[in-house]
This record gives C-alpha cells, structure tokens and sequence, in this order.
C-alpha cells in the first residue's frame, strides 16, 4: 500500500483496474468484428471503421469535457468542469476507489468508446462517415456524459438510490434507445424491406461476441474498481448469465424454427452481457441465471418483431441492449440482495422503494437518450446530409467512403505512385 | 434459339432478377466476373500503395430462350440493369446450335421452354 494523504492507494486493485480497463478497450474492436459479419461484404470495412472512429473520437471528448461532465461534482442533471483536460486527475484516488483517478478515467473513457461504438449499429450501410464522426463526437457528450453523470457520478438517478453497477442505464438503454432515434432520423437503407439483406460472415459474428464476452469480464468486473466482493459476484454473474441466455436462445430457436443459429447464438451471448451488467454486482450467482434466462425473452421477440416493421434499426442496437438492459434494470429492483452486495434490497427482499427508482431510471434514461439522440441528428442534418445517395448506397460504403475493399482481390489493379505514374498508367489501360 | 448473356453491374443483380422474373424468363445462369468497359477507373488506397482498379465487380447472366422471348428477355435486363452511367453493362444474343435437357433428354425448344410441375 503507498499512501496518499490520507487516502490508501492499494496496489491489487491498481493491477486489476489496469487489466480491466485493456479488457474493456478490446470490446470496441470486437464489436466492430461483430457488426462488420452482420453487414453485406460491400460494407465490410466502413461499419468496421464507426467503431474505430469511436475510439479515436471518444477519447478525445471525454478527456476534453465529457469525464468533467459526467464526474466532476455538479448539479443533479450534469458534472462540473473541474477536470476538463485531466485538470485534477492524477494519482491521488477517486473519491470512494482505492485506485488512482487517472485508472478512473481510462477506465471510465473505454465505456464512453464503447458506447459511442454500438449506436452505430443503427445506421450502418447508408450512412456517411463524417456526419457519423461528427455525430459521435457530440453524441459522447451530450447523452453520454449526462446518462453517466445519472447513474455514476453522483447525480440525481444515483442520488435518489437508483442501483447501476455497469451501466444499464448510460451504456445499455442510452445507445439501445439512441440507436432507435437515429434509425428513425437517418431512414431505411433503399433494399429495405425489399431484398433480403444477409449477415456476409456469420464466423466474425460469432467471433466477434465471443471477444466482447471476454472484454465484459472486464467490464462488469472492473465495475466494483476494486478486487473485493461486488467485483468478485460481477464477474461470476458475467459466466453465468449469459450462459443461461445462451441456453434459452437455443430453446427459443428451436421452438420458433426447429433450428439453433450461429447468429442467434452470437446475439444471445451479447443479451445475456447486457442483462446482467446492471445487476453484476447486486444480485445472487442464482438469480443471475434466472436473470440470463429472462433476458433472453424480450429481446428475442423484438429482435423477430421489428424486421416486419419499417423501422431500419439496421443490427438490433434496441433490442441487444435497450432491451436487455432495462430488463436488467428492473430485475435487479425485484431481487437485489443486501446479504449479498451490503448496498440495498428488492422488492422480494422487502424494499419497494428501490424497485420504484430501478424503474424511473428504466424510463428517464431511455427517454432522455431518445430525445437527445434525435436532436442532435437533426442539426446535423441542417449542415450536411446524413446518408449517402442510391447509387453509392448500391456501390458499397467501403469504396464510396474509404477507397477500400475488404476482400479486394488485386486482379486488375494498376499501381499509381505519383502522378507521372498516374499519366503513364492511362496509357496502359486504353491498351 | 438464343442465347443471351448480359453483364451488368452486381448492384443491380436483384433488379434484373426481378425484371426477369415479371417477363416469366424462368431459366437463368449467374456468375460473378470481373470486367472493363470503358467506365472511369476507381483509385484505392492501401497504406503506401495507390492503385487503380482497371477491372470491376460485375455479373454475367445467361438465358437460353426461344427465338419469341428474346425481346422480352433483352428489355427485362434493360429495365433491370440500366442505371444512366457508364459501366451499366452489355447484352449479347447469340444464335444457339442446340439445347439438350439433361433430365429428359428434350432437344431444342422443349429443353428451353420451363416446365410448371
């Protein structure tokens, strides 16, 4: 242990948060492999690269503003701007952690990525990748900053008791409701509704979830900022929930289709993540499992639901994690246990309250994100447009936006290196 | 007896299929090939490398048809396949010698006239 006035610092905690943090940050790439198999293969590369943009995006913001604004002591609505650009945050604790505040903050910054990251799943394949960064950028800030202020940070959500461990309410119901106001904004992709719009690599897809799941470890296990007790039941909680998703899905496919999905084993495997993030560290190994298996329910009827409506919400962001995560949320207002988190009951353990406020958060949260998100596209809209046109919509966004192909072949391809070699190479295509 | 192969662009594969499709054109082969016809070539990127990519992505269809439906089948990959811009594709009709079904053994027209059952 190395003092800080009068603050321990303690060196297993540090270790953990550190590893954690590296853990979390893997789970943007993967679900950028996730959503890149969810996509056509023309569009490969430019879903891949939105999760990409987040990390360089995000990071900037919330070291910027968005950390201030979500921790730094404020009003009840949203944090102050004590620690714009790390102003404050060294090696002393975070308030209430035995870990130093820049281990906070990285932590912190890899869930803001993340999040930015999986709202992106609602707009893939039309549109354009600027207004997307943009948008990201202003997104990490103005919804998630305020949604973590809520819940972490000491705002009104958190002060009025509202129990969060991971983030159901910023992470989870803030992108899944964000995704279905930027889904409605930015409009159906032109074949839909019309062609059959298939996953082009259902091995990234299981691949990707497969990585998420290890980095939610992490996340969910790092949520306690320590190696004591809640850290301990979280990462527990993060096997054994999502197994029992994964199970129910199994069951559920086979009852509706009489076969089990690589797919939807993929998606079972990021519901049952969701549900218990908000619950990890509150609620007993058993109830996790029941919590897996609920989770599974909701989110698997909207997920046959909405295709038949016309509403685009492209890689069911609302469902995978909107959706599970309010059912974690409430859940955990039923069986929350104090013998086991020493933090509060549910209502099964004799606690209405905290069931109330587990459902006000399930309806603050997932409306402000909504609002906020619709707004915030809208005035994108009036500088430049969000999608792009038929014809490039058609060509594939990875060559209209990027210049590249994902699996591009060679064939034909003429070498360019500066532009006498650019005059040169006309020549030998007219041959 | 014709045989007309149309090579268009991939984007459009479901257009012409539907075109196809509502001109009762049952029988019909696709294969993806890479091609130039003329339109602006597309410089990518990668790292260092700057190239420009002299052959796209397109798809070629082959039907066989009777000598009435070749028309039809000419103006269903019109409809299907036009777009205004260069690279839209070709069609070719070709005179076809003979068209065996393998299945029944059916020469000529009747291996090319789809059967309903």
């Amino acid at each position: 242990m190395i003092a800080v006035g009068a603050v321990q610092i303690s060196a297993g905690d540090t270790a953990w948060m550190l590893a954690a943090t590296a853990m979390v940050l893997l789970m943007t790439p993967a679900l950028g492999l996730f959503y890149a198999g969810l996509v056509r293969s023309k569009n490969t590369l430019n879903t891949f690269m939105m999760s990409i943009a987040a990390i360089a995006v995000a990071t900037i913001t919330w070291a910027a503003v968005g950390y201030s604004l979500a921790f730094d002591e404020g009003n009840g609505f949203i944090g102050g701007l004590g620690h714009v650009f790390l102003k404050g945050v060294a090696f002393a604790p975070r308030a209430g952690t035995s870990i130093p505040q820049l281990v906070f903050f990285s932590f912190q910054a890899a869930f803001c990525i993340v999040t930015v990251a999986l709202v992106s799943g609602a707009v893939v394949e039309r549109m354009r990748f600027v207004p997307m960064v943009v948008f990201s950028a202003l997104w990490s800030v103005f919804v998630y900053a305020v949604l973590a202020h809520w819940a972490f940070g000491g705002g009104w959500l958190q002060a009025h008791g509202t129990l969060d461990f991971a983030g159901g309410v910023p992470v989870e119901m803030g992108s899944g409701f964000s995704a279905l106001a930027a889904a409605l904004v930015v409009g159906a992709r032109k074949d839909y509704g019309r062609q059959a719009l298939l996953p082009h690599n259902a091995v990234y897809v299981l691949l990707g979830a497969g990585l998420l799941w290890f980095g939610w470890f992490g996340f969910n296990g790092g949520s306690g900022f320590s190696t004591g007790r809640s850290s301990v039941l979280a990462f527990t909680n993060t096997l054994l929930a999502p197994a029992c998703t994964l199970f129910v899905w199994f069951l559920l496919d086979l009852l509706r289709q009489r076969r089990v999905t690589a797919i939807g084993a993929a998606t079972a495997i990021v519901v049952g993540c969701v549900g218990i993030t908000p619950a990890g560290g509150y609620i007993s190994p058993a109830w996790a499992m029941v919590l897996g298996a609920l989770a599974a329910l909701p989110s698997y009827a909207i997920i046959v639901f909405r295709p038949r409506t016309r509403v685009d919400e492209t890689l069911d962001v609302l469902a995978a994690h909107g959706t599970a995560g309010l059912t974690g949320i409430l859940f955990l207002g039923f069986v929350a246990q104090s013998s086991w988190n020493g933090v509060s009951d549910g209502l099964f353990y004799g606690n209405a309250h905290q069931l109330a406020w587990q459902a006000i958060a399930g309806l603050a949260g997932p409306a402000y994100a909504f609002a906020a998100t619709f707004v915030l596209l809208r005035l994108i809209a009036l500088v430049t447009p969000l999608r792009a046109t038929e014809r490039e919509e058609g060509v594939g966004m990875d060559i209209v936006q990027h210049g590249e192909q994902a699996y591009a072949s060679g064939e034909g391809a003429i070498l360019v290196s500066t532009e006498a070699g650019l005059e040169a190479s006309v020549s030998v295509a007219q041959l | 007896m014709k045989l007309v192969t149309a090579i268009v662009r991939p984007e459009k594969v479901n257009d012409v299929l539907e075109a196809l499709y509502r001109a009762e054109i049952r029988g019909v082969s696709m294969s993806r090939v890479q091609g130039h016809g003329g339109e602006l070539e597309r410089v990518e990127t990668y790292r260092g490398t700057t190239v420009k990519m002299e052959l796209s992505e397109k798809v070629r269809f082959e039907v066989a048809v009777s000598d009435g439906f070749v028309q039809s089948t000419v103006d269903a990959f019109c409809a299907g396949a036009r777009t205004g811009e260069v690279g839209d594709g070709k069609i070719f009709v070709i005179p076809l010698e003979q068209a065996i079904r393998i299945r029944t053994g059916e020469t000529d027209e009747g291996a090319v006239t789809p059967v309903d059952t």
